[in-house]
């Protein structure tokens, strides 16, 4: 039995080791080994994403779906096999749900001007939190000056937290849409996306979640989590930047139009018609970002590899373990204490301003991101310009927590 | 690269203690000034006597780089006329962006802003209030961006 006890237990997860995989993470910063605490911003990529990308550019590289000869048929099977890859990874039903964009801002984009626009009108409500980042706002106030609608913000608390009854007081008839974040990039917060989109669903009305907060901290299953539509990036997800994906539920993209016409997209052209390609094809619109999709899948067995379950519980670790050491240095306030949060932790210093916070850090090696995270109505909220971020990923350490306080020490030395 | 070339004493006190900060209620001109990148925000209130800058205020949140600029230029431009002024900020335009520059004898106390170009991204903190100024002295009320 002992032995069986031991065998179900899991590794222990070996940061120090995954390390070696991140080539990046040896570069010295003004004189310093680099700590890199922003992640959440973009995660550096392991060399099995690198090798992927080379091997495909060096071996497989031709248009897709288009030439009969050999490198175009391989670069067509690395495509797609990214794309079966990526519905694995999100157990999507069918590869036709899932579509590849530049990133999850194109993909709200997408369903903004292709599923919203032409079908919401005045009277009709979008329903978003205050929580969001300015690419799950943006998309929705363009809808709302082309058809009339109307945007609604369900309120946060003073943790960071989403007020769910004011939610789901806003919540009615009227909504057709709920967009929110799965995991809030200025705070870290992770919201309750499974009961939102159950509530969403009983008043009629559909659900897109940004998950590129999420997906690199949480396994993420879209047939048991219920989404309609569900967007991420590559490049926060140990990927390449300029791809991402946008799931959508099949009938629910079957029936979009197309929003960007071109190669790709179509099966005929004439002059007097044109009928348009299959999903995914559909909304694919131009040559696509192979190498980018070959370098996504590649993030995807790595971190299946770890373990995104094992990745999450150590970033968990080190969120704790930084809230703890950073709550007890009085000068420094944690902006965002919800009960649940992932990977992210934002805090401001007394007399010290974010943006002088991040030269000092950066001086000492240290890499976060100060400003306001493209998520204004939330620092407004708070009453700040800005707030310092750390954001913790697969290949930090306890010891990059330490040097973090330790540059902290340093800023206030120098604002003494 | 040196913090204490960047953060020298004379801009840390502007920080701490701002001069000629707060509002002037009966301004000849006013201009806003916005940074993007940090959420910057000043503004500045200017009392003018012909081309002469008789009174000058700023308010607004900003860096230490930021308000220190701001502190420091209030106190160097007061008194001076359009002309002086602009002169000015090409030295301390020059200054923040030339590795070359030695600090001009007429610049006094603004040569503390010597050490912001090592900083490359911070040398916007530094002109914010510079910008604003020019806007407020050139086209009256307006909001003038980094970006």
């Amino acid at each position: 039995m002992a032995a069986n006890v031991s065998l179900a237990a899991p590794p222990p997860f070996d940061a120090e080791r995954v390390r070696r995989d991140f080539p990046i993470l040896d570069t010295r910063v003004n004189g310093h080994a680099l700590v890199y605490l922003d992640s959440a911003a973009s995660s550096q990529r392991p060399l099995a994403v690198l090798r992927a990308v080379e091997d495909y550019e060096t071996h497989s590289h031709a248009n897709v779906h288009r030439g009969v000869h050999a490198l175009s048929q391989a670069a067509t099977a690395a495509y797609e096999g990214a794309r079966e890859r990526v519905r694995r990874f999100i157990n999507a039903r069918s590869t036709r749900e899932i579509i590849f964009v530049r990133g999850t801002t194109e993909a709200i984009n997408l369903v903004a001007q292709a599923w919203a626009r032409p079908r919401l009108r005045g009277g009709d409500e979008i329903l978003i939190s205050a929580l969001e980042h300015h690419a799950n706002i943006v998309p929705w106030q363009m809808v709302c000056e082309q058809t009339g609608c109307t945007l609604k913000v369900a309120p946060i608390n003073r943790r960071g937290e989403l007020r769910l009854e004011e939610f789901h007081t806003l919540l009615g008839p009227r909504t057709r849409l709920v967009a929110v974040a799965h995991v809030s990039n200025a705070l870290g917060t992770v919201l309750p996306v499974k009961g939102i989109i159950e509530a969403a669903h009983a008043h009629g009305a559909l659900v897109l979640i940004d998950g590129a907060q999420a997906v690199p901290h949480s396994r993420l299953d879209v047939r048991a989590l219920g989404a309609d539509f569900y967007a991420f990036s590559g490049h926060k997800l140990y990927g390449p930047t300029g791809i991402g994906v946008l799931y959508g539920r099949e009938e629910l993209l079957a029936a979009m139009p197309p929003w960007q016409g071109g190669g790709d997209m179509i099966l005929t052209v004439s002059f007097e018609k044109t009928t348009y390609n299959e999903l995914p094809w559909k909304f694919e619109a131009g040559t696509p970002n192979m190498s980018g999709a070959v370098g996504l899948a590649a993030a995807m067995d790595y971190l299946e590899g770890l373990g995104v379950e094992a990745i999450a519980a150590h970033e968990q670790r080190l969120l704790q373990l930084a809230t703890a050491e950073l709550a007890r240095l009085p000068q420094i306030e944690i902006i965002g204490t919800a009960a649940h949060k992932a990977s992210v932790l934002s805090f401001t210093m007394k007399g010290v301003h974010p943006h002088d916070l991040g030269t000092i850090l950066d001086a000492e090696g240290v890499a976060v991101r100060t400003g306001h995270h493209c998520a204004m109505p939330v620092m407004t909220f708070f009453g700040l310009p800005a707030t310092a971020r750390a954001s913790f990923g697969c290949y930090n350490t306890e010891r990059d927590v330490a040097r973090l306080v330790q540059a902290l020490g340093k800023a206030r030395e120098v604002f003494a | 690269m040196d913090l204490k070339e960047l953060y020298r004493d004379v801009i840390l006190d502007h920080n701490r203690h701002p001069r000629n900060f707060g509002r002037i209620e009966a301004a000849d001109s006013r201009a806003d000034g916005h940074n993007p990148l940090c959420g910057d925000r000043l503004s500045v209130f200017v009392v003018l006597d012909g081309e002469r800058v008789a009174d000058i205020r700023f308010e607004g949140r900003g860096c230490a780089i930021s308000t220190a600029s701001a502190s420091l230029m209030t106190e160097a431009v007061k008194g001076k006329d359009r002309t002086a002024i602009r002169e000015l900020f090409d030295k301390v335009h020059a200054l923040l962006t030339r590795p070359e520059t030695a600090a001009d004898g007429a610049l006094g106390k603004l040569a503390a802003l010597s050490g912001v170009r090592e900083f490359p991204v911070r040398v916007k903190c530094a002109s914010l209030c510079w910008h604003t100024l020019n806007a407020a002295l050139e086209h009256g009320a307006a909001t003038i961006s980094t970006e």
